[in-house]
């Protein structure tokens, strides 16, 4: 019976094809099945072809000395932050905490409350100034970094150049250049003094671009025979390859766009951010103590949530998969 | 002439001529429309103010009297008169062959060792080592830890194991500082390459390794050395590059555990130099020519890195 349907031709032909489907079928409800079993067997399977146990182990204790020493000091500012004032000037320092309070963060919104323009105003302002900055310099960044990397157009290797060599530049000597560029376009005393100058960084343009390079040709190539403009390409088939790396570009501008400091930029109160106001409240002497601490507890959040939500949505990549060269 | 008229025959654009360029301008038209924003804006904000300070490092200029031209004389006094400056070279040099090279392998090694652990102690380490660069106030407590009288941590440990007999004042005498400084300085730098470096490392196909391991690679170092490192030439240029410009522009560590200047400028760089200047005596023409020699420094530093670097990766 199999041997009569193997030898007819049209038979088999429309069998592989059933075949074929059922398969696709088969594989794409285990994708939407849990894609975490699915990325935990590529793990085991992939990753760990080469490793031993006790290798493994070795790594992880060497890995959690050197961990100790690095997480110290956060250690550190957080146990200080919960220290009443009795404990706080105990010498030497202690390294714990006896009676743990709140006292320090009440005092901080305590103070905060009491400020001239409501606490929920500077609030607002970083929020909005993070959020804006960070949407834009993604978007900016990674359509920039698409041309740079995969496209070659007449200057393609000049910008590229002048992106790595503007990595170098400290900007010691050009705030003052950059204040006179913003007093000339009237952006002084405004949002865009604080967003504009944070959206187009080379730094994060050259990570992207980095890793955008390490794609696979034929991928693009194959976006480009089906009809997809640049601009689609770069979205629909280059970004979603780019999990990791823009996982990263996020930690980098958020963290950086939060601890924007108006400093000469702005002077209107109501436009200051939330850094600033913080460390003007903790700049007032020795009696706050405790609340400088509070203040850096606070102002870590943000990045430490958006840092943690960034790198655990970071799956294994399939870039290059499907690729059969 | 007679070549015009083949062109015409056959239709080829002679790669090299204007026409060319012109056609490959056209093609690529959507290209030049992405990249506007960013370049629009990085133009305002990093070209233009970077172009028009460069001629500063040529002129007097106190911030309030308009810029006066001067010639060379800022870089012939930097290197002729300027005693200061020469220690402050040296410490650059010293932090750079130091923190430089030492933070691009560590944070390479840390980020390969990650990459082998499973997703929680992933996530989990990364951010251990990443913590410090998210906590930029922390290095208060180095002050702590080097504090120079018996309670400091430092100190009291080493007295009670009768290793030292009387304190020692870490950051104030000249033999410990720059040891000092360099150990934060360190601990700091694991910040940007590192997380790079790990969405390299993420960023691989799994399916090499699989075929790697088809193919005989027996051990750990030998997937990273045939696999690994060629397969993440672009992050491995990327950290390199962080790591440059970080080790040439130290100084706010100095200055924030030593003060600044620091004791008979034992820790004084090049930057802190140039901010002395910039920011405390508003000498902004002896400034930028300050940051124009520390800039062409970088410059030549970072092509070498990238010859060597070619040699062992892809592209």
């Amino acid at each position: 019976m199999a041997e009569t349907l193997v030898n007819n031709p049209v038979i088999t032909d429309s069998l592989e094809a059933e075949n074929a489907k059922a398969l696709k079928k088969l594989r794409k409800r285990q994708k939407k099945r849990g894609s975490i079993e699915n990325a935990k067997v590529k793990k085991s399977k992939g990753k760990h072809i080469n490793g031993s146990l006790g290798g493994d182990i070795a790594i992880f204790i060497l890995l959690a000395l050197l961990g100790i020493f690095m997480l110290f000091p956060l250690y550190y500012s957080i146990i200080q932050s919960f220290k009443p004032i009795s404990e706080l000037f105990v010498f030497p320092p202690k390294l714990y905490v006896i009676s743990p309070t709140g006292e320090n963060f009440s005092n901080l919104f305590k103070v905060a409350g009491n400020l001239w323009v409501p606490f929920s105003r500077y609030v607002f302002n970083s929020v909005f100034i993070t959020v804006v900055i960070t949407l834009m310099h993604v978007f900016v960044v990674c359509n920039c970094a698409y041309c740079l990397s995969k496209c070659r157009f007449p200057g393609y290797s000049a910008l590229n150049q002048l992106i790595v060599i503007s990595m170098l530049f400290t900007s010691t000597a050009t705030w003052i250049m950059q204040f006179v560029v913003m007093a000339k376009m009237h952006m002084i005393n405004t949002y865009w003094a604080l967003i504009l100058p944070s959206v187009a960084t080379s730094m994060g343009l050259y990570l992207m671009r980095q890793n955008m390079s390490t794609i696979n040709d034929a991928i693009i190539d194959a976006a480009k025979v089906d009809g997809a403009g640049a601009f689609r390409t770069c979205w629909q088939v280059v970004i979603p390859n780019q999990k990791p790396a823009i996982a990263t570009l996020i930690i980098f501008v958020f963290q950086g766009a939060w601890n924007v400091q108006g400093g000469a930029l702005v002077y209107k109160e109501d436009l200051k951010t939330l850094p600033t106001i913080m460390s003007q409240i903790a700049a007032s002497g020795i009696a706050r103590q405790g609340i400088i601490y509070a203040s850096a507890v606070v102002l870590m959040i943000p990045p430490l949530v958006i840092f943690l939500i960034a790198q655990s949505n970071v799956m294994e990549t399939m870039a290059n998969s499907g690729m059969k060269d | 002439m007679a070549k015009e008229k083949t062109v015409e025959r056959k239709k080829p654009i002679e790669p090299g001529s204007w026409r060319h360029t012109l056609h490959e301008m056209k093609m690529n038209q959507a290209c030049y429309w992405m990249m506007l924003p960013f370049f629009a804006l990085f133009t305002f904000f990093t070209v233009i103010p970077v172009v028009m300070s460069l001629p500063l490092g040529l002129t007097s200029f106190n911030l309030v009297q308009f810029p006066r031209y001067i010639g060379l004389q800022n870089f012939y006094s930097l290197f002729v008169n300027d005693d200061v400056f020469l220690i402050a070279v040296k410490n650059t040099l010293i932090f750079a062959i130091f923190t430089g090279p030492f933070s691009y392998v560590l944070s390479f090694i840390l980020a390969w060792l990650i990459n082998e652990m499973n997703p929680f102690l992933k996530v989990f380490f990364t951010f251990v080592f990443y913590a410090p660069s998210m906590t930029p106030s922390a290095f208060v407590i180095w002050q702590l830890v080097f504090s120079g009288d018996s309670y400091g941590y430092l100190n009291s440990v080493l007295l009670d194991f009768g290793i030292i007999n009387s304190a020692k004042q870490w950051l104030t005498d000249v033999t410990y500082m720059m040891t000092v400084v360099i150990i934060v300085q360190l601990w700091t730098s694991m910040g940007a390459g590192f997380l790079a470096l790990r969405a390299g490392f993420q960023g691989i196909d799994t399916a090499l390794y699989e075929a790697g391991a088809i193919e005989g690679i027996q051990n750990r170092f030998q997937e990273l050395f045939t696999i690994t490192i060629p397969a993440m030439g672009p992050s491995l240029l990327f950290a390199a590059v962080l790591a440059i410009s970080g080790a040439f522009t130290v100084g706010s560590v100095g200055a924030a555990l030593c003060g600044m200047p620091s004791t008979a400028y034992a820790v004084h760089t090049v930057m802190n130099h140039a901010q002395d200047y910039g920011s405390i005596r508003y000498e902004m023409g002896y400034a930028s020519a300050i940051c124009f020699v520390l800039f062409a420094v970088m410059l030549i530093c970072n092509q070498l890195i990238r010859k060597v670097l070619s040699r062992f990766t892809d592209n």
